[in-house]
């Protein structure tokens, strides 16, 4: 379980994140929206140690993040960056496997690279892909490359952020897709952030919304489109006008 | 805040900027402290750290090798056309060797190595940065220190005194083939001369140099590329300063070393 108990984060003076309170249970799928600029990524930075919080504490299952050992505690995450995050100088297998060939979880190379393999097939792609470099790949490729690299060593939890920006509406639903099988079948906890209405609806158990610094709202997938908060419908809509400024 | 009509306005804004230049200097010390202390901890990437060699040490071979031969030959014309004011034209080969070892060998070949590693790391690890590489580095339990900047510093600090002795030896093979061809000196006399002239620590000191400027030029690439900011322009920022700190640190640093090995 994580949990986010009044998180505060500024850059300068912009405070991006306000006291933000947030509980994710463990198995479960959480979507968190929210509109560009509004800290969704910084959140998630945050609960993995790359952002500092200003304040406010992060608990994994108990234990404060800010004090746990380091590489144990990052063990049990993977995560799906944005625009893939691959290394250029590595071939897909080696960028799959990268966290097998290493550290705590390190294998033989040619286990590694079987793991590799397998978790492509996983994700749809075929072995052939294992060799090449990921410039060689198109974008919905390298997501899929990403999403393998995030499940490799079968991590506790996985965060996705925004898995189908900059997809055409077909590959995004078959990453959604993925995602969801993936996360059910490896009964991890996830956490995706997102501003894709369609992602929220494939791939979300519970979803949480942040809006000015702090969690707007938060409830199961289920009760969202009738939830009565101005903010969520407005942003589920896709409203230019509401209690959000369209212009930030 | 003193106002911009105050007379002191001058001396606030010089103040800012020297403040801003130590604070820079100090976030540099403090990096290169740390990559030094990872240096002799574990893990150890020694593919990375082979992948560096490769790229710092033997691609920039041509490069030096050729700024050393043409430096060498334009060495000799010049200290030969200058020498023959004061009938001294027979200590070409020795101001050629030991001009080459001591000053232009290690200056040049790590001004050379400096536009060409110096960048290209900036600019790599800057892009990783700016994508996210960094960020993924060490959601997969990877210390983006010890893994981008420890080896490449380390095979820097280790490629350049090579590449130096190389650059040396080639650039005292220009000045041999500028005076035997152009200038009619006898080839063993030349190179008896050479060899009769320099001392080991006129070598040693310019290998020691030239790992000095390894260390720097590495060292910049990888500070200014892990602090590049956002998008292209950001990348193209880092690469240029790591470029231009480098050049200039390398010759302060080499005024200081030569204060050091020879005044006393």
């Amino acid at each position: 379980m994580i949990e986010l108990k009044d998180v505060h984060k500024a850059f300068g003076a912009n405070r991006v994140l306000r006291g933000v309170n947030l509980t994710i249970t463990g198995g479960q799928s959480m979507v968190i929206i929210g509109g560009s600029g509004t800290g969704k990524s910084v959140l998630l930075k945050c609960i993995l140690g790359l952002v500092h919080p200003d304040a406010g504490q992060i608990l994994l299952d108990g234990e404060d993040a800010a004090r746990a050992e380091r590489d144990a505690f990052l063990a049990r995450f993977g995560m799906l960056f944005q625009g893939g995050a691959l290394f250029d100088s590595l071939r897909v297998w080696e960028n799959v496997a990268f966290r097998l060939l290493r550290g705590l979880k390190a294998r033989p190379k040619a286990e590694a690279r079987a793991i590799a393999i397998e978790k492509l097939r996983r994700v749809g792609l075929r072995a052939q892909v294992a060799d090449l470099y990921p410039a060689e790949l198109s974008g919905g490729m390298q997501k899929r490359v990403g999403l393998a690299r995030a499940i490799a060593a079968e991590p506790e939890i996985i965060f996705f952020d925004e898995p189908t920006t900059g997809l055409d509406p077909i590959m995004a639903g078959v990453i959604n897709e993925l995602i969801r099988e993936i996360v059910v079948e490896m009964g991890a906890t996830a956490m995706t952030i997102t501003h894709d209405m369609s992602s929220v609806r494939a791939i979300a158990d519970r979803v949480a919304m942040l809006h000015d610094g702090v969690i707007q709202w938060t409830g199961p997938i289920a009760e969202m489109d009738t939830a009565p908060d101005p903010y969520l419908q407005q942003f589920i809509h896709g409203r230019a006008t509401g209690p959000i400024e369209a212009v930030r | 805040m003193i106002a911009l009509t105050s007379p002191l306005a001058p001396v606030a804004a010089l103040g800012r900027v020297v403040l801003a230049a130590l604070a820079s200097l100090g976030r540099l010390v403090l990096f290169a402290a740390s990559v030094v202390g990872h240096i002799t901890r574990p893990p150890f990437y020694l593919r990375e750290f082979g992948l560096a060699l490769i790229q710092i040490g033997w691609l920039s071979l041509p490069v030096v090798g050729l700024t050393a031969l043409f430096t060498g030959g334009a060495l000799a014309l010049q200290i030969y056309s200058g020498g023959a004011r004061f009938s001294a034209e027979a200590v070409v080969p020795s101001i050629v060797a030991i001009g080459m070892v001591r000053e232009l060998g290690p200056v040049l070949g790590g001004l050379m190595v400096a536009a060409r590693v110096a960048s290209s790391i900036a600019a790599e690890i800057g892009t990783m940065k700016v994508t996210e590489q960094i960020d993924a580095l060490v959601t997969l339990s990877t210390h983006p220190l010890k893994y981008l900047a420890v080896p490449r510093v380390l095979a820097a600090t280790l490629a350049m005194p090579v590449l130096v002795a190389v650059g040396d030896s080639i650039g005292i093979a220009g000045g041999w083939l500028v005076g035997v061809n152009r200038l009619g000196f006898n080839s063993a006399g030349y190179l008896k001369n050479t060899v009769d002239f320099l001392e080991g620590w006129d070598i040693g000191s310019g290998l020691f140099k030239g790992a000095a400027f390894g260390f720097i030029v590495a060292t910049l690439g990888c500070y200014h590329g892990m602090n590049s900011q956002r998008g292209a322009q950001g990348v193209g920022r880092a690469t240029k300063s790591a470029v231009v700190a480098a050049s200039v640190l390398i010759l302060a640093a080499n005024y200081l070393l030569t204060e050091v090995f020879f005044t006393s």
